[in-house]
């Protein structure tokens, strides 16, 4: 195995240099002598801090500047019309903060503000209702975390391993807690005698931006967990993520969660908007395409180690940790194998999966330093096992696009340099 | 439960105490009548307090038995998890919120198009009108044959592909229905000036669609009449998601633990293709940027114009990078290239199209200054109306000298 470890020269300099700064900001070792950040006095141990009204809204330390979203720029033509990556390598529990939430715009994030809000109901409905945001803050809400997975998160990934990072090979994920209206409060109130037997009904949602966004969801998923939402982590959406009111439809694809909602239209049939034939649908070997595949699978990834987070600190206790979650329900069970998928063991949850929520798990080792090819598997409630990659190109050939939840492989060599790899 | 009890126990007490206190009074210091009377009291006492204890033990077993019922919900909860917490309640009728939408309101919000044809609006256009349209609002990121531009979508032929490795999917070779190209391009393009074609344009570039893809002739017109005529090319390419037969009866199975394969070998690496942003885009974000070498660098061509305005206006570009490019190897993108924008004759960049105020501006021998470039950035369609520039404009003073600044810095 030891040719096939070798990391090429640009991921060498990478781990050096991580590992140089390793031993400056790192683990206590033993010293030479006393350390002078104990024995001097520091600065900030002697002078005054920053007063309480220097950032009435706080932003992360510099120190973590490095911890943003980022962009692929040669995916997209432009970036009003884009998406980019939330920093899942840097980040440890299950809610993503939403200044670092990934965001993925049709025509660009648009500021829209409450006061010139409204939200349509209209279609087969009995009265078809305006509802302004004021009107939404007077209706029975609900608090729930969820996850919102990008249809295309891993879609670079299908013909291999290409993007060396967990960020963005799986990094078109968030994971919020939020405040809103169920939806089919609104519809109830509209009124649905108007729709007839709901067996064959739709709701098309669209936003108020220049894309729109329209999408159809079926009137049983509708009536069943889909949000109103108006606030995210306690506080108001941002701009990027559809404030100030957006769709959320638990462990649906996230290209449904229409952003600066402002009409729901119940129909007898879905739209066929763009974003539901020619976009969102998945062309498999044969050419032909999968349409309404909505719910995302099971999945998971290990942050970190990973290539943006090699290990620093040689051998040893060792947190490998990650994510997992699935739009079936709960996270009952995580495998993490350290051999390429030869042997597996069973990791340790955080604490119990929300449904359709993001999981945390960890697996607490002791790293000799010897090479490892790591990977992760979920499991659902539904008994769900995510595949390799062969197994979903065996299923689906590799210009699928969407819908990729393979098991992710990082080659972690003797310096703790980790690569994404495909394994046979 | 015995903690409630305590509390009555010294009520009770209290009252004995009070009575025989009132007894030893009346024994040695009163009268017979008054004796009487006591007496007469202390029945009256005697029969209030037997009153309060009866009370007291109603009282001590009410409470009693409302910490029993507590303690079996609390059992409850441990062994089912019910709680307190429940999804928002669905009552009988309605709220009575939101207001009834006029007509007017649903017809300006309610313009989707479905498959069967229902929400097209009348009207007409043909091929010969559609390519004029074209030309002028789509081709500039579509391409002059709907060809695409760079990475703007390719819109025409890729039939036959959707089995090759890298499929072309286009209007023509992909799309199902021909209602989605209408109701699409009529809602949300063009890109930037969304909402503003009038339905016979729309019909008139649906119909150039149609055309590009070979789909139709070229004296073709499309029409809310013979819309639904149409035939797709690939409207039978579609299967209902089948994830749930094909896929998760075989993967819902306990996964295999140990020794799951004999080996294990390194199939393709990343970083072979090395086509990961680089690490040292953040070090530029991060840092503070004390002086922005790069531009000082620059600076030296633009004539003593201030470093750090220059490198003030390179962020403020970023706004701009969509659609323009400027430096070494600049090319027309959605934009012009922007080099020795200032002392240039407005619309004289090779090879693009401009709008029809720009040509105008361009024969009368206009030239970019660095006061007209400032009232353009501010609000581009009050100064060129007609512009295609899909931009609302800078509405910072400082912004737009940075901006001009910059793009001084970039000679020809």
């Amino acid at each position: 195995m030891d040719e096939i470890f070798k990391p090429s020269r640009r991921t060498f300099l990478r781990g050096s240099a991580a590992i140089a700064a390793g031993t400056v900001a790192g683990q206590a070792v033993a010293q030479d002598g006393p350390d002078p950040k104990i024995t001097e006095l520091q600065d900030w141990a002697s002078y005054t801090g920053v007063g309480v009204d220097e950032t009435p809204y706080g932003l992360p330390i510099s120190f973590e500047s490095d911890v943003v979203r980022r962009n692929v720029e040669w995916l997209t033509a432009s970036p009003i019309s884009s998406i980019n990556f939330t920093p899942i390598h840097a980040l440890d529990g299950t809610i993503t903060p939403q200044g670092c939430a990934f965001e993925r715009h049709h025509s660009g994030a648009i500021e829209l503000s409450k006061d010139d809000y409204r939200l349509m109901i209209n279609g087969l409905v009995d009265r078809p209702l305006i509802f302004t945001y004021a009107d939404l803050e007077r209706l029975p809400r609900e608090n729930h975390v969820y996850f919102c997975e990008c249809a295309a998160n891993t879609g670079m990934e299908w013909a291999g391993a290409q993007l060396n990072g967990a960020q963005f090979t799986h990094g078109m994920i968030h994971n919020m807690e939020y405040t809103g209206v169920p939806l089919r409060t609104l519809l109830r109130e509209a009124g649905l005698d108007a729709a007839g037997d709901l067996a064959d009904k739709w709701v098309y949602v669209e936003g108020a931006d220049a894309s729109s966004n329209g999408r159809s969801i079926p009137m049983e998923k509708a009536l069943d967990d889909v949000l109103v939402a108006f606030k995210a982590n306690g506080e108001a959406l941002r701009m990027e993520h559809g404030y100030p009111v957006r769709l959320v439809v638990p462990g649906w694809e996230g290209n449904m969660w229409v952003k600066w909602l402002r009409r729901v239209q119940v129909t007898d049939m879905a739209v066929g908007s763009r974003e539901e034939t020619s976009k969102y649908t998945d062309v498999y070997e044969n050419g032909i395409a999968r349409k309404w595949t909505w719910v995302m699978d099971a999945k998971s990834v290990i942050t970190s180690p990973s290539p943006q987070m090699p290990i620093t600190h040689g051998q040893g206790p060792l947190v490998i940790s990650g994510l997992a979650w699935s739009g079936h329900g709960q996270i009952t069970r995580v495998d993490v194998s350290k051999d390429g998928g030869i042997t597996w063991e069973t990791a340790r949850l955080g604490k119990q999966g929300d449904t359709k929520a993001l999981t945390r798990f960890y697996l607490d080792t002791d790293w000799d330093g010897s090479p490892m090819l790591l990977q992760s598997r979920a499991i659902d409630e539904t008994g769900y096992v995510q595949p390799t990659k062969d197994q979903l190109r065996e299923k689906r050939g590799e210009n699928a696009v969407y819908h990729n939840n393979c098991i992710q492989t990082w080659f972690v060599n003797e310096e703790g340099v980790a690569e994404n790899v495909e394994v046979s | 439960m015995s903690k409630s009890l305590n509390l009555f126990v010294p009520a009770i007490g209290g009252t004995a105490l009070l009575l025989g206190l009132a007894y030893g009074i009346s024994s040695r210091e009163y009268g017979a009548a008054t004796i009487d009377s006591l007496e007469a009291r202390v029945q009256q006492i005697e029969a209030n307090a037997a009153q309060a204890t009866a009370e007291a033990q109603a009282a001590a077993a009410e409470a009693a038995r409302l910490l029993q019922e507590r303690e079996e919900l609390a059992a409850l909860a441990a062994v089912s998890g019910a709680s307190l917490t429940a999804p928002a309640p669905v009552i009988e009728g309605t709220y009575g919120l939101g207001r009834v939408a006029f007509d007017e309101e649903i017809a300006a919000w309610d313009v989707d198009v479905l498959p069967d044809g229902r929400g097209l609006p009348e009207g007409r256009g043909d091929v010969f009108t559609g390519e004029e349209v074209f030309v002028d609002k789509c081709a500039s990121c579509h391409g002059d044959f709907a060809e695409g531009v760079g990475n703007w979508p390719v819109l025409a032929g890729g039939f036959d592909t959707l089995a090759n490795r890298d499929p072309v999917k286009t209007v023509g070779s992909y799309w199902p229905y021909l209602s989605t190209a209408w109701d699409y391009i009529n809602r949300s393009m063009p890109f930037g000036e969304a909402g503003t074609l009038t339905p016979d344009e729309t019909y008139a570039i649906v119909a150039y669609l149609l055309y590009s893809n070979n789909m139709v002739d070229d004296d073709f017109e499309l029409s809310h009449e013979n819309f639904t005529e149409v035939e797709m090319y690939n409207a039978d390419g579609f299967v209902v998601d089948d994830r749930p037969e094909l896929e998760y009866a075989e993967w819902r199975t306990e996964p295999c633990m140990e020794n799951c394969k004999e080996s294990v070998e390194i199939t393709m690496r990343a970083t072979f293709l090395d086509v990961t942003p680089d690490e040292e885009v953040e070090a530029a974000v991060s840092a503070p940027a004390p002086e922005a070498t790069p531009a000082v660098a620059v600076a030296e061509d633009a004539g003593g114009i201030d470093p750090a305005l220059i490198a003030a206006g390179e962020g403020a570009f970023r706004q701009c990078q969509t659609c323009h490019q400027v430096g070494d190897g600049a090319r027309n993108r959605t934009g012009p290239v922007l080099n020795g924008m200032i002392g240039q004759t407005i619309g004289s960049v090779d090879g693009f199209r401009y709008s029809g105020v720009f040509e105008q501006a361009n024969a009368a021998g206009e030239v970019w200054t660095a006061e007209s470039l400032a009232a353009f950035l501010t609000d581009p369609r009050g100064t060129m109306a007609g512009t295609k520039m899909a931009f609302r404009g800078v509405g910072d003073e400082a912004e737009v000298a940075a901006l001009i600044a910059y793009l001084q810095s970039f000679a020809d």
